[in-house]
């Protein structure tokens, strides 16, 4: 065991490794404390205040810079990684706070808990991205969970928010007692929790004996896979993001994904390496599967937020090819596509959202008949976000899948890649079916018309825009930050 | 001619992107006045023309190099460059593109009513597309702009398309989709394998001629290439989203798709596919060739008996495209330069066929044979030019299909002579489905004349049409000035191929099957 010395400098610097975290969540009670006492014509003034608590933690982020803090005796480490996860959280809950601005008295979230939740799961969130301990992994998994388990049921009278929220709920309880499980079990085999003692325990095969040892990293993948949408534990996928209000959705398919491959990366770049021959089929096995998977069944809905959902399922199929490459080319391009991923996601969710005129029956595919020529911007958006998310050029979504893939082959795993291209052909199919209905489709009847966004909302797509074009363009300056990132988890 | 060396040397880069600014502006225009866009879009693509006239007057014929080059870093980390260039090869695909893009334009003057400003961005779009993929000398750039085409013509078929346009849009998007993909694996690999021999990332063009890639990698790659060429040429068996796409398409787009889009298959071959693995170039040369033969014949059978004549022009591409598959795969002077020719040949008389078949349906409104009957009587000019295009495309001597057709036989028959023998006979058929269908819709007993409508050309379709005539005479009567300019490139073009072939294979054990070479099987 390490001893835990006493120290006040080292207090501060614990202290100073939460400081984004401490921030959120000062900002979070602070929310709830107002919305207690503000008029409800005055209620627009927590997600600013939100808003604000969020700009606040990215601050000082980039404060704290990627030097390397280590906190509470190596529980939590605030360094290149942490920051570049830090970065898509936290940009991912701008966004959607931004979107939230003049929008939360439409969809009926204007409340202080509504934010304050938002808030505390992005905590949580940050908090997976930096755990240096599976404990500290395991606490911000909870602490991010929950409140989105709340959110996704957030407009209570809807059924299908019900039926989400449920659902989630249970299969996230399920996932985290399994990965609980299966931190108790490499406890059991080595005697700690911290991953830098477990990499110096598990390095050149040294725990690759075990059983015990294998069964726990098993079991922690389970956990994993249940957050990150991994078949076969994607069931929940589709209902809860239909279910949660679609800013959740836009938020949970963005945030939560990010957060949970952050420390999925962190635990397949340090510990897998040492387990490999034993691991690496299944994870080669899971990303294929998940992709194809969540591909096909996304063919056959009819449900635009259904078919994000299951996209979504086939997207976190590709983040895996990069950690099935298992180098830092793999690494890099799953950190460069998850960030992508959070501004196509989001952007998708955004414009849908506007041309939606409710929950549920909102989001038929045929309400989008005739939206693209009649609202020009809109449509050239959503076509914008599709064919990133499709992975075509000259967008963000095909640099990043261009570099997921190349990580693959040059790892040897030219199957792995083949197969990730004809899944992203596949899936063409249905990213082009919905702009088929925006742009050839003669509508029925009137064109939905759409709600004109608010300031913050045309903002926060016009910088989802931005950056899906930019990375797409001009990706340089992202890739080096992505390559940093992944090099500081291994110093 | 003398330019400022300053406007030369950016000449490429302007001509990539001169369109997409054109199409920038654009977007910003309201979209009420749906002439003034036209006129807007016709001066863009006009200038753009007017810009590309330099890069051919300044092209010096006596190299092979890469002229007007211009090497940016673009993506540092992945050693990615924006390397842009022309030669001999190039020189004229980027011609026939600015080029024709004015005549496709003004062809739409009648014929895009709806959504004009949508279209013209779209139309703007495609060209910087077409523009990059014959000038990019970068493979990852190459892959970019041949990607980059795909959108603007999905959109231009599934909006702007006759009556089933969504399901040929969405066909002609996932069928080249799919064969693009592979490709992108093949170059992945082909990158990381420069990287494991030189030790640098990178994906410039001339970096990557000069690997000797293993036989048996050359073989898989070869085939991803092919592939993703053999769907956009396209090259019997992946010609199938062709006619769809052709019959659907709006005339501008059939234009462009027949005159441009499909050369970017053939030029793929022969500025990646063949030069970067010979061995299988030679190996799979039968092969190729055999398939190019079977597209010729059963192009134009299956032209033969259709009834719509967008339908027929669109086999009858199949057939003269196999032609030019022929030429290439032949790997000789006169092949090569015959099918770049033929290429060029190919753009002029059938786009100008398209636009001819547009220019009937805008009147009458139907494209069917046994609609049509004697309309010599009321439509001369209309029938002079439409003749004209018809000897052009079957290979009359004096026109330019004669010149390509004659150059492509001579040098396949010095490698396939077999091959050229039933080749010869495609160009038989073809006269015959031609000549047969101008028959029928130019000549006979004039029938449905109250029905159809139909006036002569009108000043506009006149000033698009010339041009393309004057190329079919210019072309068929004189072509030395167009060979001359590639003369150089295609000499060291082949001799460099039938080297890297010769030292790759220096190895090899006389005698060796592809079996033994590809898959190990060995008796």
């Amino acid at each position: 065991m390490i001893a835990i010395p006493f120290d006040s400098s080292q207090v501060m610097q614990g202290i100073a490794s939460i400081a984004p975290e401490a921030i959120l969540v000062c900002t979070a009670i602070t929310v709830l404390m107002a919305d207690l006492f503000l008029a409800e014509d005055g209620k627009w003034l927590l997600c600013w205040l939100s808003l604000a608590g969020v700009l606040a933690a990215l601050g000082e982020v980039y404060l704290l810079g990627s030097s390397r803090i280590v906190g509470f005796s190596g529980m939590i480490t605030s360094d290149g990684f942490g920051m570049f996860f830090s970065t898509v959280v936290l940009s991912a809950c701008a966004l959607v706070l931004l979107m939230a601005t003049g929008w939360s008295e439409r969809a009926g979230t204007q409340k202080g808990e509504f934010y304050s939740l938002i808030l505390m799961s992005t905590t949580g969130m940050l908090i997976m991205a930096k755990g240096t301990d599976l404990m500290t992994i395991f606490l911000g998994l909870e602490t991010l969970s929950i409140p989105i388990y709340v959110l996704v049921g957030f407009q209570r009278s809807r059924m299908t928010a019900i039926e989400g929220a449920l659902k989630y709920f249970l299969l996230g309880a399920f996932g985290a007692a399994f990965m609980l499980y299966g931190m108790a079990l490499i406890y059991a085999a080595t005697g700690t929790t911290k991953i830098p003692v477990l990499v110096y325990m598990s390095v050149g095969g040294g725990m690759a004996g075990s059983s015990l040892f294998l069964a726990g990293m098993g079991l922690l993948l389970v956990g994993f896979a249940f957050k990150v949408s991994l078949f076969p534990f994607h069931m929940w996928t589709p209902d809860a993001y239909e279910g949660a209000p679609t800013l959740v959705t836009a938020f949970m398919s963005a945030a939560v994904k990010a957060a949970a491959f952050a420390a999925l990366v962190r635990v397949a770049m340090l510990l897998f390496p040492g387990v490999s021959p034993a691991i690496g089929p299944v994870l080669w096995v899971l990303a294929v599967l998940t992709m194809t998977v969540g591909n096909i069944s996304a063919l056959g809905q009819n449900n635009v937020k259904r078919i994000l959902a299951y996209s979504s399922i086939a997207h976190a199929g590709y983040i895996m090819v990069g950690l099935v490459a298992g180098d830092l080319l793999g690494s890099q391009a799953a950190l460069f596509y998850l960030l992508v991923y959070a501004f196509m996601n989001i952007g998708a969710f955004g414009v849908l959202m506007l041309i939606s005129q409710k929950e549920d029956d909102g989001y038929d595919i045929h309400n989008l008949r005739g939206i693209g020529f009649k609202y020009p911007v809109l449509g050239a958006l959503l076509t914008l976000f599709l064919v990133s998310l499709a992975g075509i050029p000259p967008t963000g979504g095909f640099i990043g899948k261009f570099y997921l893939f190349s990580a693959a082959v040059k790892n040897g795993y030219i199957w792995l890649a083949i197969l990730g291209v004809l899944n992203s052909a596949a899936s063409i199919y249905y990213y082009l079916r919905i702009v088929v209905y925006m742009y050839f489709m003669t509508p029925e009847g009137e064109v939905v018309t759409p709600h004109t966004p608010p300031f913050g909302y045309a903002l926060a797509l016009c910088a989802c825009a931005a950056v899906v074009l930019v990375l797409g363009m001009i990706p340089g300056a992202v890739l080096t930050m992505a390559e940093q990132s992944v090099l500081s988890l291994l110093m | 001619m003398t330019a400022s060396p300053n406007l030369m040397s950016n000449i490429l880069t302007i001509l990539i992107f001169l369109p997409l600014a054109g199409a920038f502006v654009l977007f910003f225009l309201p979209k009420e006045n749906g002439r003034a866009i036209k006129h807007f879009t016709l001066l863009v693509t006009l200038v753009e023309f007017v810009l590309s006239v330099p890069v051919l007057l300044n092209f010096d014929g006596a190299t092979a190099a890469m002229q007007f080059t211009q090497k940016v870093p673009w993506i540092p980390q992945f050693g990615i460059g924006y390397n842009v260039g022309v030669d001999g090869i190039s020189l004229w695909l980027l011609m026939l593109t600015t080029f024709i893009m004015p005549i496709a334009i003004l062809s739409t003057y009648a014929a895009v009513e709806k959504h004009v400003k949508e279209f013209m961005i779209f139309m703007l779009l495609l060209e910087v597309g077409m523009v990059g993929v014959f000038l990019a000398i970068d493979l990852f750039l190459f892959y970019i702009f041949w990607e980059l085409v795909l959108i603007p013509m999905y959109f231009l078929i599934g909006v702007w398309g006759g009556e089933r346009r969504i399901y040929a849009a969405v066909k002609f998007f996932i069928y080249t989709f799919v064969g693009s993909v592979l490709m992108l694996v093949a170059i992945l690999a082909l990158y990381f394998y420069n990287y494991k021999v030189t030790g640098v990332y990178t994906t410039e063009l001339s970096a990557l001629y000069n690997l000797n890639i293993p036989v048996k990698m050359q073989f898989w790659m070869f085939l991803a290439f092919g592939l993703a060429f053999a769907f956009k040429v396209p090259m019997f068996p992946f010609h199938t989203w062709l006619p769809d796409a052709h019959v659907e398409a709006p005339t501008a787009g059939s234009v462009i798709l027949a005159a441009v889009l499909l050369k970017m298959g053939t030029y793929g071959f022969l500025r990646l596919a063949m030069p970067l693995f010979p061995v299988a170039t030679f190996d799979l040369m039968p092969f190729v060739t055999g398939l190019a033969v079977i597209g010729i014949i059963y192009g134009a059978l299956v032209a033969m008996v259709q009834k719509d004549i967008k339908k027929l022009v669109a086999y009858s591409s199949v057939s003269h495209l196999g032609f030019v598959m022929l030429g290439l795969f032949a790997l000789n002077l006169q092949g090569i330069e015959g099918g770049i020719l033929q290429m060029i040949n190919h753009g002029i008389s059938t786009g100008a066929l398209f636009l001819g078949v547009g220019i009937i349906y805008e009147r009458s409104h139907t494209r069917q044979i046994s609609d049509f009957g004697g309309i010599a009587k009321i439509v001369p000019l209309f029938t002079l030019t439409f003749m004209l295009v018809t000897f052009s495309s079957i290979g009359l001597p004096g026109l330019n299909g004669f010149v390509g057709e004659f150059l492509i036989m001579l040098g396949a028959f010095k490698t396939s002579p077999i091959a050229v023998v039933f080749a010869a006979s495609g160009v038989i058929f073809a006269a015959v489905y031609m000549l047969w269908m101008c028959q029928r819709v130019l000549f006979g007993k004039l029938t449905n004349a109250h029905k159809l409508h139909l006036t002569d050309m009108n000043f506009r379709e006149i000033a698009y049409m010339a041009p393309l005539v004057l190329f079919i005479f210019w072309i068929g009567v004189y072509p030395d000035p167009f060979l001359r300019k590639m003369d150089a490139t295609v000499n060291a073009y082949v001799q460099q191929i039938h080297a890297k072939h010769q030292s790759a294979l220096a190895a090899s054990p006389a005698g060796e099957t592809l079996l033994a070479r590809y898959f190990d099987v060995r008796k």
